[in-house]
């Protein structure tokens, strides 16, 4: 057994800290890793936990992200609690197994410290691997500071392991801006902690011998297309039980969280859609702009997959104008939050004046006084009643401006 | 180990790896497969990269396999098997084995494609942690299940579709990789070199046992003749496996513990390699007057590497 680890009732944490004390108290069977910048630490602490004790499964330091999840995928299959940790280029050479983990439906858990993509090469945050990942089969959680990475790897867990899901699960932070950056969190003890992920629910594993499994199959053109629907499927339906697990995390810890985030929106005019630690940033940016009579909300998809379409459209239908932030390059067009939401709206009949704004590549600083700027420009569209501003714009990009219609 | 007797029995017990699957009519590696799976009396869990194994045994809704059977990708069969490995080693620290009872092995498949190529770093890798399980390299010396283009297994001298003979050009200009030497040099337990067939049968069966009760990694680097792409005979493949062993190109030995070298076949008077070479399509350009410099080439290769597998025998170091 491993030793139980004394946690205040509030700790001072950063992202990755949150994170690796939400994966030893889910008592991972196996966790398979290779180190990144900026989620190293994850894998150092956990190393530390076993280490220490405190960890009693296996913590396989694999060569590779690509062996990483190809481990976990081999470990998940064989029939117990996984998860694993990376950023940007390990997230992107772990790609290929990504599907295959999805795909053999393998409740996998990823802390994912979002980074930017090379080239050039860039350790800072931003969103270009959570967005390399969208079609990958996974769900893909956003948190905001650490509290939020740890409450939604726990939360992430008992997701994936649902036998309503069984789908691998990523929990998203900002590089640096949540993995290195430290704030209260309040933690769970480890029994409580543990009890509300519950025991891992064995479907199908390989090392029940007697029930031989066979995982990876070869499937053409008579079988793929059911395959891949029939997850699909799975993911979609998922809206139910991440909506469950919400609510009993709630019960547990007070802590409400929300498929679709949103601030001040009740009687806003105009909003912004804003994923990661920047929506906090736009939450004061908001309060700023109110004060100067701009009625405006905030809106975030917690869960990037699947993308809760009706509920966006639904809180945005009274919205005259939308600004959709993307701290991601789209490269050749808008971002996936403008096409994500403008699609929302269009499905549910209603439609709005949309622009897009790219920001944050690299570690780039977004402040308060950048998101006050966005939203005086979507006000502008909003008292035109048409777009008077560009359709994408860069924020704090040095150098002449640079936009597209 | 099972107690067979005689190869006969093999044909006869299809329960762990059965017959129906799509290899081709005289392809080796079901005969590899089925020595090595009936070589213990323990559970298996098997992995395979993708290759014609893997395309040929496991199309949904049916399967060729009685176990545990994971398939991801070319290049990670090695990384996934390590996986399962830990689970199995994880879950039974922590008491929650599905069966208490029953004492499971872990046995990776892998084409030479998934094995000297685009999946060595992932064994590479799963060797060096030092995982307990099997790898068996099914090696027909190229990428056959895509119609064959070279890898590094490719010896001198081959005609495949990347590295064609031509009006200017032999075929395959590198040696073969010494995949073996190089899981030895991992200082792996035990590694061997087998062939499939009715001579040295015992030899493999003998080598599968020991290396899945061997605890810690191992490797089998098992020469798969191909009949698809080797161009010979299907009712050929035993023969040719045999001539491979007879000729030096492939000899049978085995090494302990990274070092302890021993030679488990002596061919009685080796054969010039034209007697393996001649049999197979893929060489038939290689006997042209302008190219007999290649085959010079290749005997003298072949007599150098046997002759430093004789010395390092001696030496016993």
């Amino acid at each position: 057994m491993a030793e139980k680890y004394q946690l205040k009732s509030k700790e001072v944490w950063d992202g990755n800290t949150a994170a690796s004390h939400a994966l030893r108290q889910a008592q991972v069977d196996v966790v398979a890793a290779y180190p990144i910048t900026p989620s190293t630490p994850i894998v150092q602490n956990y190393a530390s936990f076993l280490a220490n004790g405190y960890v009693d499964g296996e913590f396989v330091m694999v060569e590779s992200e690509h062996s990483a999840m190809s481990a976990c995928v081999g470990a998940a299959a064989a029939g117990g609690r996984v998860a694993t940790a990376t950023s940007s280029q390990g997230y992107a050479l772990m790609v290929e197994v990504l599907y295959q983990a999805s795909g053999m439906r393998l409740p996998i858990v990823m802390t994912v410290v979002n980074r930017a993509l090379a080239s050039p090469l860039n350790i800072h945050g931003d969103h270009g691997d959570l967005y390399l990942g969208r079609d990958a089969g996974w769900i893909h959680l956003i948190a905001n500071n650490p509290q939020e990475a740890y409450d939604m790897t726990l939360c992430a867990f008992r997701i994936a392991e649902d036998e309503r899901v069984r789908l691998p699960v990523t929990t998203n932070q900002d590089g640096f801006l949540v993995s290195h950056t430290a704030q209260v969190v309040e933690p769970l003890d480890d029994d409580t902690a543990y009890k509300f992920i519950g025991d891992y629910k064995p479907l199908n594993p390989m090392l029940d011998i007697k029930n031989p499994q066979t995982y990876g199959a070869q499937t053409e053109e008579e079988w793929h297309f059911e395959f891949k629907a029939t997850q699909h499927k799975a993911l979609m339906e998922s809206p139910a039980v991440i909506d469950e697990v919400f609510a009993a995390f709630e019960k547990l810890t007070g802590r409400k969280y929300n498929r679709v985030e949103s601030y001040k929106l009740d009687d806003a005019e105009i909003a912004l859609v804003v994923m990661g630690s920047a929506y906090e940033t736009s939450m004061v940016a908001v309060d700023k702009a109110r004060e100067e009579g701009i009625k405006v909300g905030l809106i975030m998809p917690r869960s990037f997959r699947p993308f809760p379409y009706n509920e966006i459209a639904e809180k945005l239908k009274n919205i005259k104008a939308i600004a959709a932030l993307d701290r991601s390059c789209p490269m050749g067009a808008m971002g996936a939050l403008y096409n994500e939401v403008a699609g929302a709206l269009a499905a549910n009949g209603e439609s709005a004046i949309m622009t897009n704004y790219i920001y944050g590549l690299g570690g780039r600083d977004t402040t308060i006084e950048h998101i006050l700027e966005v939203i005086k420009e979507t006000n502008e569209n909003a008292k035109a009643g048409k777009r008077v501003t560009d359709l994408q714009g860069f924020i704090n990009l040095r150098g002449p401006k640079l936009s597209f219609n | 180990m099972k107690n067979i007797s005689n190869l006969k029995e093999f044909a006869c017990t299809p329960d762990r790896f059965q017959g129906g699957h799509r290899l081709c009519p005289g392809c080796a590696h079901g005969m590899i497969v089925r020595e090595v799976v009936n070589a213990t009396e323990d559970d298996l869990v098997i992995s395979t990269a993708t290759g014609c194994l893997e395309v040929c045994s496991a199309i949904y809704p049916y399967t060729s396999w009685d176990v545990s059977w994971l398939h991801i990708g070319f290049e990670n069969a090695a990384a996934g098997i390590s996986g399962a490995e830990a689970m199995y080693k994880a879950l039974s620290r922590k008491n929650r084995l599905y069966n208490e009872d029953r004492n499971v092995k872990f046995v990776a498949f892998g084409g030479d494609g998934g094995t000297y190529d685009i999946g060595f770093q992932s064994l590479s890798g799963a060797t060096e942690r030092g995982h307990d399980f099997l790898y068996v390299c099914l090696d027909n010396e190229g990428y056959m299940n895509t119609g064959g283009q070279r890898s590094s297994s490719t010896p001198i001298g081959a005609h495949t579709t990347t590295s064609p003979r031509g009006r200017v050009s032999y075929g395959e200009k590198n040696r073969k990789k010494d995949l073996t030497m190089i899981m030895a040099a991992h200082g792996c337990p035990y590694v061997a070199t087998a062939v499939p067939g009715s001579k040295h049968w015992k030899d493999l069966a003998a080598k599968a046992a020991k290396a899945i009760s061997t605890a810690g990694p191992t490797f089998i680097n098992a020469l798969s003749p191909c009949t698809t792409e080797w161009k010979f005979k299907p009712e050929d493949t035993v023969e040719i496996a045999d001539l491979a062993v007879e000729t030096c190109m492939f000899p049978l030995y085995e090494i302990e513990d990274g070092h302890k070298l021993t030679i488990t076949y002596r061919p009685k008077q080796k054969l010039p390699v034209e007697e393996y070479l001649s049999r197979q399509g893929r060489f038939s350009h290689l006997f042209k007057p302008e190219n007999s410099w290649v085959l010079e080439e290749i005997q003298k290769e072949v007599d150098r590497y046997w002759e430093y597998l004789l010395r390092r025998e001696e030496a016993g170091v």
